[in-house]
């Protein structure tokens, strides 16, 4: 396809639906009004003219996906033959899978504790200092990056060259000026999850940062004068006040990356693409889904699982929404 | 207020300390993209930044260009580009002793030939007989090198390897996967605010929900969907619109629950006092959303753009992999794969993949962050 047919394309998709809400409400707004005396049924029509593209793209996208994935995971692997639990016994008994999960917990532990963490802790630092929003800018400017791009980075940071030439990555020149012997830092099975996770954790703790950074605005000054004429230290005033104040807006923040952690695979697509034990359920199902021509029985399985870690998130947020409904 | 200052000082060292670990990655990236490739492979990417002593090897010309001079068969040359700004200290014959001679000193090769070497790389190479091999012989060299930066590896990357047409590739990916969620979210959004229809809270429910609900739930159904579609209509599987409509699905919730948040907040008075002077509500729309609601696009666009950018996974799934519609993470994805070694290329091609998003970070803060802090929830 040519540049030319791509930008032709590009205008043409973009023109498509601004045709159909325009022209639909031309057409309701000149004839409506004549030909549909009553006004409630012009505002039925008017609803469906609203609402039916998105729905449909909601149903297509979303809704049909989620109960066929469901259907898929008690089918083999063309979808046509129903086999029970079959791929949930497979799930079980597979290592890669086992490792998979483990990994996924681990990272689920590590990276949202660690990125709320340096968020609350710089987003209170940077607050009290005049260069704090140029440091603030500079922390959160990973999370305009691609995962792949980071990837990239870190890698380079990572580079492993034999003990005998020149290390051009920073790591292994550092622990080399040091004294001690370069490593392949990425192929070492268990410690390379935590490098890969360092990755995540410099992306998110940006988003953690501005998070905060807005809700550390919320505790009252007085407080903190108080305390500090009181003789509190910096640190107190940080443990007893600030962390207590921001209680809600860390839990927020804290279920935030968990959803995106649960779901990474960018990163170690990129980096080890599951290789030396690094596997993640997303990748492991990715995999899956064109291994051996693609196997959807299994890719299902794999999906459902991630949808498992993120059910508990999903009924508190519709609990909440029920509650602020009533109000 | 001793106390006072010292606690302020530590915790601008500390803030330092976190400023200078995460800029370090970026910006070592950075400089590497600017860097020689040949230096690139050698050196650490912090010793660019100073004038730092280089060791490397040479072949002078061969018998081609020599000339008669004086009684002596001369081959003349220079071992540096023009302007490298590299000043020699020492260099050698042998890779035994590659610091044996002065600048100054007539090093004698076995077959008694003599070169001559200035500290700027210019060379001489005499002998009394005639040069009779088509290789020239190697001299190994210690110089200083001043920082030098080039712009070889952009022309290399964006040229050669594919990265310009990616970038093409992912604007017309990310474009329109932003344009059609915003249209379409916007009128969905506003019915489910301002108009009252029967299911409108079961949809809003729908909505909360499909937020956090993993694109991964979704894959393998679409991409039958696709093939299915592609099968019976005779074209292709994997287009860019279908990419748009994947984008377009898994945005929609987030795109929709943060414009209803922002719609929600506007007052109900002005909708009907719009309505009593019989405005329809497509009119309301034109009129008077869209005008109020450009801060709040601007967000929701700007993190949707960022977000379509940024994806590997549905250009990787709902795209082929072929030049005409490879995306730039999944090209980077490629060359990470075949051309691991080649650092100029993955630095330089990572950079190029990042403008767009740091230009947006840099111009449009303002906005990215507000559209994050309203609640950037995305399945």
């Amino acid at each position: 396809m040519t540049i030319l047919n791509l930008v032709f394309i590009v205008f043409l998709g973009i023109l498509f639906f601004i045709a159909y809400f325009h022209i639909s409400n031309y057409i309701l707004d000149t004839y409506g009004n004549k030909t549909l005396k009553r006004h409630n049924f012009e505002n039925s029509i008017r609803v469906i003219v609203f609402i039916t593209p998105a729905f449909i793209v909601l149903f297509i996208f979303i809704l049909y996906p989620v109960f066929e994935t469901i259907r898929l995971s008690f089918y083999d692997k063309f979808g046509r033959e129903f086999v029970g639990l079959y791929n949930y016994k497979w799930a079980i008994n597979d290592p890669e899978f086992r490792r998979s999960i483990l990994n996924n917990l681990v990272w689920l532990l590590v990276v949202p504790t660690l990125s709320t963490f340096f968020g609350l802790v710089i987003a209170n630092l940077a607050d009290r200092i005049w260069w704090g929003s140029i440091a603030k800018s500079i922390i959160f400017m990973p999370m305009a990056i691609s995962f792949v791009g980071a990837g990239v980075i870190w890698k380079f940071i990572y580079e492993y060259r034999g003990p005998d030439n020149t290390q051009i990555g920073l790591l292994n020149a550092f622990i080399v000026s040091l004294g001690y012997e370069p490593q392949a830092w990425l192929t070492i099975p268990m410690w390379n999850n935590f490098f890969l996770m360092a990755i995540m954790i410099w992306i998110q703790t940006g988003l953690a940062l501005v998070i905060f950074s807005a809700a550390l605005r919320s505790v009252p000054k007085e407080m903190l004068e108080a305390a500090r004429i009181d003789g509190a230290s910096e640190l107190k005033i940080f443990f007893s006040i600030i962390i207590p104040y921001l209680e809600q807006t860390i839990l927020v923040i804290w279920t935030l990356i968990t959803i995106i952690v649960l779901r990474i695979f960018d990163i170690i697509f990129a980096m080890t693409n599951g290789e030396w034990q690094t596997g993640v359920l997303a990748n492991l199902m990715y995999d899956w889904m064109f291994r051996g021509g693609g196997d959807s029985g299994r890719g299902s399985v794999l999906a459902i699982v991630i949808m498992i870690g993120v059910i508990p998130i999903l009924a508190w947020n519709l609990y909440k929404h029920r509650e602020e409904q009533k109000i | 207020m001793k106390k006072f200052s010292i606690s302020s000082i530590l915790s601008q060292l500390l803030l330092l300390f976190f400023v200078i670990i995460w800029i370090i990655p970026t910006f070592g990236l950075f400089i590497s993209s600017l860097r020689d490739k040949d230096l690139l492979a050698i050196s650490g990417w912090w010793t660019s930044l100073t004038t730092t002593e280089v060791n490397e090897i040479y072949r002078m010309s061969g018998m081609e260009s020599q000339i008669e001079e004086d009684g002596y068969f001369k081959i003349k040359g220079k071992l540096f580009e023009d302007n490298s700004g590299k000043k020699i200290n020492s260099f050698g014959i042998t890779s035994k002793k590659i610091n044996e001679f002065n600048i100054g000193d007539v090093a004698i090769f076995k077959d008694e030939s003599e070169v001559l070497l200035d500290e700027n790389g210019n060379y001489e190479w005499r002998s009394r007989t005639e040069f009779k091999k088509k290789k020239g012989k190697r001299l190994f060299t210690t110089s200083l090198s001043p920082p030098t930066f080039t712009f070889e590896n952009y022309k290399e990357v964006l040229f050669k390897e594919g990265i310009g047409r990616a970038f093409i590739n992912t604007m017309a990916v990310a474009l329109p996967s932003t344009l059609i969620p915003l249209i379409i979210c916007s009128f969905f959004a506003y019915s489910l605010t301002w108009m009252k229809f029967y299911g409108r809270d079961t949809l809003l429910a729908i909505i909360i929900a499909s937020l956090v609900v993993p694109l991964q739930m979704s894959l393998i159904p679409i991409l039958t969907i696709y093939n299915d579609f592609g099968a019976l209509f005779g074209v292709a599987a994997k287009s860019y619109p279908g990419v748009w409509m994947a984008h377009t699905g898994f945005g929609l919730a987030s795109t929709t629950f943060l414009l209803r948040n922002f719609l929600k907040s506007l007052p109900n008075e002005m909708m009907e006092a719009a309505k009593v002077d019989g405005a329809s509500h497509y009119d309301i729309f034109l009129r008077i959303i869209i005008p109020l609601s450009i801060p709040a696009f601007a967000s929701i666009f700007i993190l949707q753009f960022l977000w379509c950018w940024n994806d590997l996974l549905v250009g990787l799934v709902f795209l082929d992999q072929v030049p005409s519609e490879i995306i730039l993470t999944a090209k980077l994805k490629e060359l990470l794969g075949s051309r691991g070694e080649n650092w100029e290329i993955l630095t330089t091609g990572a950079f190029v993949s990042m403008t767009v998003p740091l230009f947006i970070f840099f111009a449009l803060q303002r906005y990215f962050i507000r559209g994050l802090v309203a609640g950037s929830v995305k399945g």
